[in-house]
């Protein structure tokens, strides 16, 4: 019912945004690899942790992840509408308003960065605000479109859950969460640089100075080789450095070697190899890799304490 | 004095624009409904044992 003296409209700028589009927003595959990191670093803190702060620690990892996501699907609509892989996300396909993506992303930062401080700790708190900003604005606002080192500096923000999980049991950082921030810090320019070789003309398209894109395919290669010669005994190091059993210290031999073994595959590649399989092979692999990795040395801290625990 | 009609604009929505609109509400009160148990419960659980001292 109208009331008398006022006009109606039909306002085409009124959101019609579904709660699908708002959880799209926050990057749910992207937030799932870092609730499990976060997970893996908190576990592995050397005390334990009351199950509902933990879970309480992770909810706020999880929530400062997807707003530092809603963020950057705000500042990049324009880029990701000329890009395949990304036009269909919320704003570009016009579905979620862009002042919406950005109040979303505004209040769940905000959110998730005072309840870590408060509930948890000042110090996972303080690491969560970095981390958001260092993405939304370091790696969104700035590297992204200036410097084909952007994922290179840019890694950062995603390698630094596991360092929040752990600060968040202990209050503090210590060499071993910097060994898990460094695993996650040397695998993002090959996972990323595998994923730009074969979408190297949406990038174009978008005007994205990705690797592929400023240095060339052949650069881009011999840098994705590089970085798997690095990130293969970098995996190692917790066992080297006695923070494991050997049973992690061969399984992340092995899946070291895989990696090696398929940017070796990369790194052989035709220039004129337009199907790129060895490419999207390491793209897949490169996911599997850093699961695999955390995995097992997680199994590897928990048999450990459970067999300590049953020898007491 | 003179008194002036002033015309109210309203916004007439849209049925997927209500539909969706609804939809959002029961998930942000689902969501709020969620976070005040689980800070109830993390609050009693970080500061219960200073309250027993007061």
């Amino acid at each position: 019912m109208s009331l008398a003296g006022e006009s109606e409209k039909v306002n085409a700028q009124f959101s019609a945004a579904e709660v699908g589009d708002f959880l799209a927003l926050l990057k749910p595959r992207v937030m799932s690899l870092v609730v499990f990191t976060a997970f893996v670093g908190l576990v592995l803190a050397p005390v334990p942790m009351h199950p509902v702060m933990a879970f309480t620690a992770l909810l706020c990892i999880a929530v400062g992840a997807g707003a530092a996501g809603a963020l950057n699907m705000w500042y990049d609509a324009d880029i990701d509408a000329r890009m395949t892989r990304t036009s269909a996300r919320p704003i570009p396909a016009g579905r979620v308003l862009p002042g919406e993506a950005l109040g979303f992303g505004l209040m769940l930062a905000g959110f998730a960065v005072v309840i870590l401080s408060l509930l948890v700790n000042l110090v996972a708190g303080a690491l969560l605000a970095f981390t958001i900003f260092f993405y939304a604005v370091v790696y969104t606002m700035w590297l992204k479109r200036w410097t084909p080192q952007n994922i290179v500096i840019g890694g950062a923000a995603g390698a630094i859950p596991p360092v929040i999980g752990w600060a968040a049991v202990t209050g503090s950082v210590s060499l071993e969460s910097i060994v898990l921030f460094l695993i996650i810090f040397l695998w993002t320019p090959p996972h990323f640089w595998a994923l730009a070789l074969f979408k190297s003309g949406d990038y174009e398209r978008a005007g994205i100075p990705m690797m592929p894109n400023v240095a060339g395919h052949a650069s881009t290669r011999r840098q994705i080789f590089a970085y798997a010669l690095v990130l293969a005994p970098v995996g190692v190091a917790p066992w080297l450095l006695g923070y494991t059993t050997p049973f992690y210290g061969v399984a992340a031999m092995l899946l070291g070697v895989g990696f090696v073994w398929y940017a070796w595959k990369v790194l052989g590649m035709a220039d004129d190899d337009r199907a790129m399989k060895p490419a999207k092979a390491l793209f897949a692999y490169s996911l599997l890799y850093l699961f695999a990795i955390f995995a097992a040395y997680l199994a590897d801290s928990v048999v450990e304490r459970a067999l300590a625990m049953g020898g007491a | 004095m003179i008194m002036v009609e002033e015309k109210l604009e309203t916004v007439t929505l849209t049925e997927r624009q209500r539909k969706a609109q609804r939809s959002r509400s029961i998930a942000i009160g689902v969501a709020l409904a969620v976070l005040v148990v689980i800070f109830y419960i993390a609050t009693i659980i970080k500061f219960g044992h200073n309250l027993g001292t007061m």
